[in-house]
């Protein structure tokens, strides 16, 4: 039992970070129809920003605050020089665009950075709480809080302000959102600000738990997306609920299994989701206009 | 004169340029770089006909090109099998792994085919790494020689080790290259690329798209498959990086650069990605940087690849 | 036995019923018009007919079979072809390779023939490449053959559609405003082939706009407005009917008459 209790812990730590980074897809999918593959790089920068800074002596949230911040305005740039400029192009071409992204802040974070692998100190210290016979680390409930926070935080934001209700609005249909007069390419810049930054914090939370290094990007994408495919690609809640089952699938998969193979246990989901319910857990099914 | 087709005048092209370029080869360690490009161009050639003429992508063919390798490692030692008998074996996997893997997924749009695949080739590359009694581990696994040369030797053909491979992934390439160019003309070809246009009207016309798709989503990965097998015979040595994902985003790139739209420009992306860290060593560091650049730069500025925009800046048609 | 049967046909998006109870017949060799204004729910109930939408309610049945939300391409085996409102041509083929696709039901076969060029590949690829250049010589676009289709006229695009569409020799064919967009010219010529079409045997479901070419090449008329039917029957009958000068007109009693 303790056991389990353990798994569900680590499951659930991770499964936070999977719902970060399911969120930031979902954002802007709804803003663009555009899925970033370069969302998980996102988590990176944040993670290797902050080292770094870190490592140079500033101090620990001002390190964080920047490596937000900065990953924010990367996001910006890669809406603006790459994503803007191929409106309107097939979906096989954005996706290169996004993965020509993703590799090129994968080189070039091995080049500004380094190829080893980072991490540093957990915000509230190291000394593991206990929980019915488990333990788990005070970072956890920092990277559980962070996720259900961000949660709560873009649901104020789209049901409540007047600017989330215009991203709303753009997500739904492009053209009438344009008509009454929101500037849809802002909403666009937005969204990848909104995106990166909730990446990047993801990447600042975890980093302490799950190290950070230039090529860690790909795997947090990949299962992000496995956790918003299996939510139901384009809902926020879907996004929230599938990121936690990814995270808990894989650490029941570590902990029974084999903790080989738990990496394929997000790849195993996409597959079984595509099978059977290509449409998600809150999904609803679209229809294609002629 | 009659007038030559398009798909006579490529491989009279590929052929030109297979056997008069060894003429200025300034050392034998070009035969090398020759073949690789050949390899590569016999990958990127089965991603043509599922990007070029399906408008399909994956990003997980490395995936193929592992499983390719690995049979022409394993499957000598431990089924007794012949090398080149590996090659079919391991072609046949690929196919029916390509089979079922995008059984599911061919249904669905874009996006879907892209991370299913993405995380096919990492699971591939995982099993590799992993399962070390079998593979070696991340250190890789000897290959066995395909006797091919000797036996050319035995016929009075004696060739160097580098320019048997040139020459025989040569011959590998025009075949892959004579495929894809039936395929292109076929009434399947014409289906692939109808669905690429527009699949509601593909449909309307009776095409089965999801199964098309798979046809060609299989045949590509046995174009993968082989490819990998033929850099497997030819270094008789492979390691997991021949499933990684950055080898699955170099074919990719490497077909759109030249043109996934044309074989032969698809072969000429595969050359220049080859030749380029070849030419600038110095590039080692900045190769991830420099793929993910072209990447974005040529589906922004040069969404046809370069080649296609260099024949059209020739004809000096303007369009 | 009637070809083709819609009967009570209805779906809804989003909780707005954009069609609803929709019923009527396609004879062999009939042209049966579908008119009403704008938003009525004409190409939702076209996208209905031919599978592209899954109906929400009601039966469609070809030639005595159910064929409710079926795949449009196994329709098209049924003998139901369509064109589109905003043309869905292959635009990257050339307009003989465009025409050459309709035939695709016929020239298919097996794969490995195909890459490997074998003679029956070859002949499939040469019949059907006849039937394609006798068609396009029907609809005048055969010096455009080896032209790539992007870089037609809109009107000539919308030939080539029909043209393409004609290539399965269906039983009913479905024309999504084929003469929009075209001048008087390109619009009597698309006339005279749809009449031509129907007298060779093949039904004809018509959407279109321009009510004097649908005053005088239809057989039967269906009007539409707010998803449902307001009436139908012959041209003259149906241009008499008040309920349907309402609608166009968009008075109170219109809005009334769509109860």
């Amino acid at each position: 039992m303790s056991e389990f209790l353990q798994f569900l812990f680590s499951g659930v730590t991770v499964g936070a970070v999977y719902a970060l980074v399911a969120l930031g897809f979902t954002i802007i999918y709804n803003a663009s129809d555009v899925v970033n593959f370069a969302q998980g790089e996102f988590v990176m920068l944040g993670g290797m920003i902050t080292w770094f800074a870190h490592a140079a002596g500033l101090p620990l949230p001002l390190a964080a605050l920047i490596a937000i911040v900065a990953t924010a305005a990367l996001g910006v740039a890669i809406n603006k020089l790459a994503i803007e400029p191929a409106r309107g192009a097939p979906v096989v071409s954005l996706i290169i665009i996004t993965i020509g992204a993703s590799v090129f802040l994968q080189g070039a974070a091995q080049l500004v950075f380094d190829k080893q692998i980072h991490s540093f100190p957990a915000f509230s210290g190291d000394r593991p709480l206990r929980i019915g016979g488990a333990t788990i680390q005070p970072q956890s409930l920092w990277v559980i809080g962070g996720a259900l926070v961000v949660f709560a935080g873009l649901w104020l934001f789209f049901t409540r302000t007047l600017l989330g209700r215009a991203v709303l609005a753009t997500s739904n249909n492009r053209l009438a959102a344009q008509l009454v007069g929101i500037n849809t390419n802002f909403v666009m810049t937005l969204s990848f600000a909104l995106s990166a930054g909730i990446g990047a914090l993801a990447g600042v939370l975890a980093t302490p738990i799950t190290l950070t290094a230039y090529n860690v990007g790909i795997g947090f994408a990949l299962k992000g997306f496995a956790g918003a495919m299996l939510g139901g690609m384009g809902n926020p809640k879907g996004a929230l609920a599938g990121g936690f089952l990814i995270g808990l699938i894989e650490a029941l998969t570590a902990g029974y299994l084999s903790s080989t193979y738990k990496e394929a246990a997000a790849f195993v989901v996409i597959l079984l989701v595509l099978f059977f319910m290509p449409q998600g857990l809150f999904g609803r099914k679209s229809t294609e206009r002629v | 004169m009659p007038k030559l087709s398009a798909k006579s005048a490529t491989l009279l092209v590929l052929a030109a340029l297979i056997a008069v370029t060894p003429f200025f080869f300034p050392s034998g360690y070009y035969y090398r770089v020759g073949a690789l490009i050949f390899v590569n161009g016999l990958a990127v050639t089965g991603i043509v006909i599922l990007t070029g003429y399906a408008g399909q992508i994956s990003l997980g063919h490395a995936g193929f090109a592992g499983i390719g390798g690995y049979a022409c490692a394993l499957a000598p030692t431990h089924l007794g099998l012949h090398p080149s008998l590996a090659v079919v074996l391991g072609a046949a996997i690929s196919a029916v792994l390509a089979w079922l893997v995008g059984r599911p997924i061919l249904r669905l749009k874009g996006y879907y085919l892209a991370v299913a695949t993405l995380g096919f080739g990492i699971l591939v590359a995982m099993v590799l790494n992993n399962e070390r009694a079998l593979t070696g581990g991340p250190d890789g696994i000897a290959v066995p020689d395909l006797g091919l040369r000797g036996l050319l030797k035995d016929w009075g053909l004696e060739l160097t080790n580098g320019q048997f491979w040139y020459f025989f992934c040569g011959l590998v390439l025009l075949a892959g290259a004579w495929i894809a160019l039936n395929l292109h003309q076929s009434p399947t070809g014409r289906a692939l690329r109808a669905l690429h246009g527009s699949e509601i009207a593909a449909r309307t016309v009776g095409v089965d798209v999801a199964r098309l798709k798979l046809q060609a989503f299989v045949i590509s990965a046995v174009y993968a498959s082989v490819a990998g097998s033929l850099v497997a015979l030819q270094n008789k040595f492979i390691t997991p990086d021949v499933a990684g994902f950055m080898h699955s985003i170099e074919m990719v790139t490497m077909a759109v650069l030249g043109g996934a739209g044309s074989v032969l420009g698809a072969i000429f992306g595969a050359g220049v990605l080859t030749l380029l860290p070849q030419a600038l060593t110095v590039l080692a560091e900045y190769e991830q940087l420099v793929l993910g650049l072209v990447m974005m730069l040529v589906m922004i500025f040069l969404r046809d690849g370069l080649l296609p925009s260099i024949l059209r800046k020739l004809r000096g048609t303007g369009e | 036995m009637t070809l083709l049967s819609v009967e009570g046909l209805g779906i809804t998006f989003g909780g707005l019923k954009a069609v609803n109870d929709v019923s009527f017949k396609v004879e062999p060799g009939e042209i049966v018009s579908v008119i009403g204004p704008n938003g009525a729910g004409k190409t939702t109930l076209f996208n209905m007919i031919s599978g592209i939408y899954q109906p929400g309610a009601g039966r469609v049945v070809l030639k005595g079979e159910d064929v409710t939300g079926m795949r449009p391409d196994l329709l098209a085996r049924r003998g139901m072809s369509r064109t589109f409102q905003n043309l869905q041509i292959f635009q990257a083929m050339t307009v003989l390779e465009n025409a050459i696709s309709g035939f695709h039901l016929r020239e298919k076969g097996p794969v490995l023939a195909d890459l490997l060029n074998l003679p029956a590949s070859r002949r499939r690829s040469r019949e059907a490449r006849e039937g394609a250049l006798a068609l396009l010589a029907r609809v005048g676009l055969d010096r455009a053959a080896d032209r790539e289709a992007g870089n037609l006229s809109y009107g000539s695009l919308k030939r080539l559609e029909i043209a393409r569409a004609l290539a399965m020799n269906p039983a009913v064919l479905l024309l999504d405003e084929p003469a929009a967009g075209c001048n008087a010219v390109e619009t009597e010529e698309i006339d005279h082939l749809i009449a031509e079409v129907a007298a060779s045997g093949t039904a004809i479901l018509l959407v279109e706009h321009d009510m004097k070419m649908v005053m005088r090449i239809s057989n039967h008329i269906v009007v539409l407005d707010h998803g449902e039917k307001i009436a139908e029957g012959a041209p003259a009958e149906v241009s008499r009917n008040p309920a349907v000068i309402a609608a166009y007109l968009g008075t109170e009693e219109g809005a009334d008459a769509d109860g």
